[in-house]
C-alpha cells in the first residue's frame, strides 16, 4: 500500500506537539533576530560613526554569511554541545549582513538637507540619531528585518539536526522514518510561520511610519 | 544664545555679525574658498551675499553658525566670538533656512516648528502658542498644523522652514537660496512676505543668493562677491546700481541699470505735484518703473496716484528722469 | 584539535568513493549543474521584464516568497515525490532545492539591475534613435553587468552552501562528512567536513569574482562585497 500523502488523524493526535514545537520555533527565531539586532545597531552605529569599519564589518560578517549553515552548526557542536548557544550563535550570524547593510543604509538615506537642518538647529550626534535619523531610516531597517526574520524562519528547520528544531524536528521526523505526514506539516508549517512573521513586520512598519500614507 | 531666546531687545547691545580677516581653506581644494574676508553686518537689516558659482557666500554663511569652521580669522555675533560658544548652543540661537527646506517628513508641521523651543525646554503652553502666532506670521492655514510635511505644496513647505527657523525667536537669520527651488510665482509672493515679515520683526538676516534680482529687491545693503570670497562692492541695491564700483559689478548686474533703479522707488516716495486731472491713474504700490511704463503706453506725461480712491498726488515723466540722475 | 589535523592527514581519507576529491566532485557536479539551470532561468526572464520595466510588484514578490521556502523543507518535501517518481533518493531533491533557492535571488536581482538603470540615460538612448534590441544589448546590459554578476556570485556561494543538504537524503558531497560524522560521533570528521565546505564556499566567491573581473566591460566596475552587500536584494 502506497503512504498516503498526509495523514490527517496524525495531525490532530498531535496538536500538543505541534503547539510546542511552534513555540520552540518561535523562540529560536526571536532570540536570533532579537539579538542579532542589538549586535548589528552597535556595529553600525560604530561602522556610520568611523566609515573606515564598514569595510572590515561587512568583509567579517560576510564571512559568516558565506560559511553553510550546517558547517557552522556543525564547527559549533564540539565547542558549545548541541545546545540552544550553539543553534543561536549561528542563527545570530547569519543575521548580521542584512541586518547591518539595512540600517546604515537606512541611515544613509536620509535627506542631506534634513540632516543639514537639525544640525544648524542645534541638534546634537546622539540626540540627532535616535529623534531624526532612526525613525526616519525605520521602513528600510524594517525591510532588513524582515528579510532577515523570514530567513532565519527556515535555518531554524536545520537546527533540528543538532538537537533543537521547532518545525524542523517534524520534517526531519518524516525524513527518518520515511512518513510523510510530519514532514509535509513541517514543511507547510514553516512556510506559513515565515509568512506570517513578514506580514506581521509590514504591519509594525505602517504603525510606526504614519507620515508615509 | 547670548541672550534668552524668545526675547528681542532693540536696546542691547548692537546684534552686528562682524566677519574678521576670516579665511576657509577646503582640503583638497584649488586655492581658498574664502580668502582673508572682512565683512560687517549691520543689525536690524537684511544683508544680501550675492556672486557667482564658486564665490563663497555660501561657505561664508556657513561658518557664522560654525558649520563650517574658518582656517583663520574671527566671527563676532553680538559681541562674542562664535568660537567661544559651544557650537550647538550657539546654533540654538541661530536661525537657519535653506533651499530644499529639510522639513522633518516624520513629524508634523506643528512639530517641526516646536523643533528648537523643545531642544530648549519650553513649556507645551508656551510652544503651543507660539505655534499659532509663527503660522500667522507666515500666512500657514492654521488647520495645516496636524499635516505632515509631504502633504505641502512646496511654497508651504518653504514657510514651514522660515518660521521653524523663527520658533525661539532668534535676533538672527541665515538663509541660503531659501525661494531657489519653488517657481516664479510663488518665489514673488514668498520674497514680498518676507520683506513684509521683515519690516515687523528687524531681524538680522544674512540671506544668500546667485540672482541679482532676488539681490535688488530684497536686500537693505547688497554685498557683491567674487571668486574667493573677495569683495567687490558692499552698498545699498540703489547704490550698486547707481554707482557699480567696478567692470565685474557692471556685468554681473547686467543691462538696463537705469531702469532698474526706478524699479526701486515707489511713486509715493517722490515729490508729487498738486494738480489733478490726469487720465491715467496709478496706486502708491507702483514703482517710477511701472509709472514710466504706464506713460509710454498712454502716450501722457503724467499721471495721477489714488489710494483707495482719495487722491495724493500727480507724478510727472519730469520727475521720473530726475530720480535717474 | 591534533584529532582534525589527523584526520587530514589520513591517506585513506583522500582515495575512494568515499574520499574527499571524490566529494568534491561530486559536490561541485550538483553546484554547477543547478546553477546553470538556474541562470538559464533566472537570467534572461529578469532581463528582458526588467527591460519593459513592468510587473515590479511580481519581481520583488518572487524574492520574498522564495525566502520564506527553507531549503531544507524542499529537499524533505521533494525525497518522497522524487522516489515516487522513480527518480531515486538524493541527487535530484537536493537540485530542485537548490535551484530554487538560485533563481529568485538571481531573476529579481536582474530585474533590479536592467530595469533600474538611469532613466535619463534610456531616455537619451532612445532619443538618439536606438532600437530596442541595441538598448538592450549596448546600454542596460553593460550598465546592469555589476549588479547580475555580483548576484550570481552570491547564489553560487549559496548553493555551494546548501548542498551538504543532499547528504540528509542519502546523496554524497562532502555534506556526507558531516552527517557520517556525527551519525559516529566523529567530531574530527565533522569538523573536516564543515572546514571543506567553508573552504569550497569561499573558493566559489573568489572565483566567480575572478570572473567578474574577466567578463565585465572595462569601464564598469565589479561590486566590492561592501557594495555587493548593498545592492543585492
Amino acid at each position: 500500500m502506497k503512504e498516503p500523502f498526509i495523514r490527517w488523524n496524525w495531525i490532530s493526535g498531535h496538536l500538543g506537539e505541534i503547539g510546542a514545537r511552534t513555540v520552540q520555533h518561535l523562540e529560536l527565531t526571536g532570540i536570533a533576530v532579537g539579538v542579532g539586532f542589538v549586535i548589528a545597531m552597535s556595529l553600525s552605529i560604530l561602522a556610520l560613526r568611523r566609515r573606515w569599519t564598514y569595510s572590515p564589518i561587512t568583509w567579517f560578517t560576510g564571512i559568516l554569511y558565506t560559511i553553510p549553515s550546517i558547517a557552522l552548526f556543525a564547527l559549533l557542536v564540539p565547542i558549545t554541545g548541541l545546545t540552544i548557544l550553539t543553534a543561536e550563535i549561528g542563527l545570530v550570524s547569519y543575521t548580521l549582513l542584512i541586518l547591518i547593510r539595512n540600517i546604515v543604509a537606512g541611515i544613509d538615506g536620509v535627506p542631506a538637507a534634513t540632516r543639514d537642518a537639525a544640525v544648524a538647529m542645534g541638534y546634537r550626534p546622539w540626540r540627532m540619531f535616535f529623534e531624526i535619523e532612526l525613525p526616519l531610516a525605520t521602513p528600510v531597517i524594517i525591510a532588513g528585518l524582515r528579510i532577515a526574520t523570514v530567513t532565519t524562519v527556515g535555518l531554524v528547520t536545520l537546527t533540528a539536526l543538532i538537537g533543537q528544531g521547532g518545525y524542523g524536528y517534524f520534517i526531519n521526523d518524516g525524513l527518518r522514518r520515511f512518513f510523510n505526514t510530519p514532514l509535509f506539516v513541517g514543511a507547510a508549517l514553516s512556510v506559513a510561520l515565515a509568512v506570517a512573521l513578514d506580514v506581521a513586520l509590514v504591519l509594525v512598519e505602517r504603525a510606526l511610519t504614519p507620515w508615509r500614507r | 544664545m547670548f541672550r534668552t531666546p524668545g526675547s528681542y531687545d532693540p536696546y542691547m547691545s548692537d546684534p552686528a555679525i562682524r566677519l574678521e580677516q576670516v579665511t576657509k581653506v577646503f582640503p583638497g581644494g584649488d586655492g581658498a574658498a574664502v580668502n582673508d574676508l572682512t565683512l560687517e553686518m549691520p543689525s536690524g537689516q537684511l544683508t544680501i551675499l550675492v556672486g557667482p558659482s564658486g564665490c563663497g557666500k555660501t561657505t561664508t554663511l556657513r561658518m557664522i553658525n560654525r558649520l563650517i569652521e574658518p582656517t583663520s580669522g574671527r566671527i563676532i555675533v553680538d559681541g562674542r566670538d562664535v568660537a567661544s560658544v559651544e557650537a550647538h548652543e550657539l546654533r540654538r540661537g541661530i536661525g537657519y533656512v535653506i533651499q530644499q527646506v529639510g522639513l522633518f517628513g516624520h513629524r508634523t508641521v506643528g512639530d517641526n516648528i516646536a523643533t528648537v523651543p523643545r531642544l530648549l525646554g519650553w513649556d507645551d503652553a508656551r510652544i503651543d502658542a507660539r505655534i499659532d502666532e509663527l503660522m500667522q506670521l507666515v500666512s500657514l492655514d492654521p488647520g495645516l498644523v496636524n499635516r505632515y510635511p509631504g502633504e505641502l505644496s512646496g511654497g508651504q513647505q518653504q514657510r514651514v522652514g522660515v518660521a521653524r527657523a523663527l520658533a525661539a525667536d532668534p535676533p538672527v537669520l541665515l538663509m541660503d537660496e531659501p525661494f531657489g527651488a519653488v517657481d516664479p510665482i510663488v518665489r514673488e509672493r514668498l520674497q514680498d512676505e518676507l520683506v513684509a515679515l521683515q519690516s515687523r520683526l528687524h531681524k538680522t538676516i544674512v540671506f544668500v543668493t546667485h540672482d541679482v534680482d532676488e539681490a535688488i529687491k530684497l536686500g537693505d545693503r547688497v554685498v557683491l562677491m567674487n571668486i574667493g570670497g573677495v569683495v567687490e562692492q558692499a552698498a545699498p541695491p540703489a547704490e550698486l546700481l547707481a554707482r557699480p564700483a567696478s567692470d565685474f559689478v557692471k556685468q554681473f548686474i547686467g543691462a538696463r541699470r537705469g531702469l532698474r533703479r526706478l524699479s526701486l522707488i515707489k511713486v509715493t516716495d517722490v515729490d508729487l505735484e498738486q494738480r489733478e486731472g490726469s487720465a491715467l491713474r496709478l496706486s502708491p504700490h507702483d514703482t517710477l518703473l511701472d509709472a514710466l511704463d504706464a506713460m509710454l503706453r498712454d502716450h501722457v506725461n503724467e499721471a495721477d496716484v489714488h489710494d483707495d480712491g482719495r487722491y495724493i498726488g500727480t507724478l510727472t515723466m519730469e520727475r521720473i528722469s530726475s530720480e535717474v540722475r | 584539535m591534533a584529532a582534525i589535523v589527523h584526520w587530514f592527514t589520513t591517506a585513506a581519507h583522500w582515495h575512494g568513493p568515499d574520499g574527499v576529491p571524490m566529494r568534491v566532485l561530486e559536490h561541485l557536479e550538483l553546484s554547477g549543474l543547478a546553477m546553470v539551470a538556474a541562470t538559464a532561468a533566472a537570467i534572461p526572464a529578469g532581463i528582458l521584464l526588467g527591460h519593459t520595466r513592468r510587473g515590479g510588484l511580481f519581481a520583488i514578490s518572487v524574492v520574498n516568497i522564495g525566502r520564506a521556502i527553507p531549503s531544507f523543507a524542499i529537499v524533505a518535501v521533494a525525497l518522497p515525490v522524487s522516489i515516487s517518481l522513480g527518480l531515486g533518493l538524493g541527487f535530484w531533491p537536493t537540485f530542485l532545492a537548490v535551484f530554487l533557492l538560485a533563481v529568485p535571488p538571481m531573476f529579481t536581482n536582474a530585474y533590479t539591475a536592467i530595469g533600474g538603470v538611469d532613466p535619463q540615460i534610456v531616455d537619451a538612448a532612445r532619443g538618439m534613435g536606438l532600437r530596442e534590441r541595441e538598448l538592450l544589448v549596448g546600454v542596460e546590459l553593460p550598465l546592469g553587468a555589476p549588479v547580475i554578476m555580483a548576484a550570481v556570485r552570491v547564489a553560487a556561494v549559496q548553493v555551494v552552501a546548501t548542498v551538504p543538504l543532499a547528504a540528509l537524503v542519502g546523496w554524497g558531497g562532502l555534506g556526507r562528512f558531516i552527517i557520517d560524522g556525527l551519525a559516529q560521533y566523529d567530531m574530527a570528521q565533522v569538523f573536516a567536513g564543515a572546514l571543506l565546505v567553508a573552504a569550497l564556499a569561499i573558493l566559489t566567491e573568489v572565483g566567480f569574482g575572478l570572473l567578474e573581473h574577466v567578463v565585465l566591460p572595462p569601464g564598469v566596475r565589479r561590486l566590492s562585497r561592501a557594495e555587493a552587500a548593498s545592492t543585492v536584494v
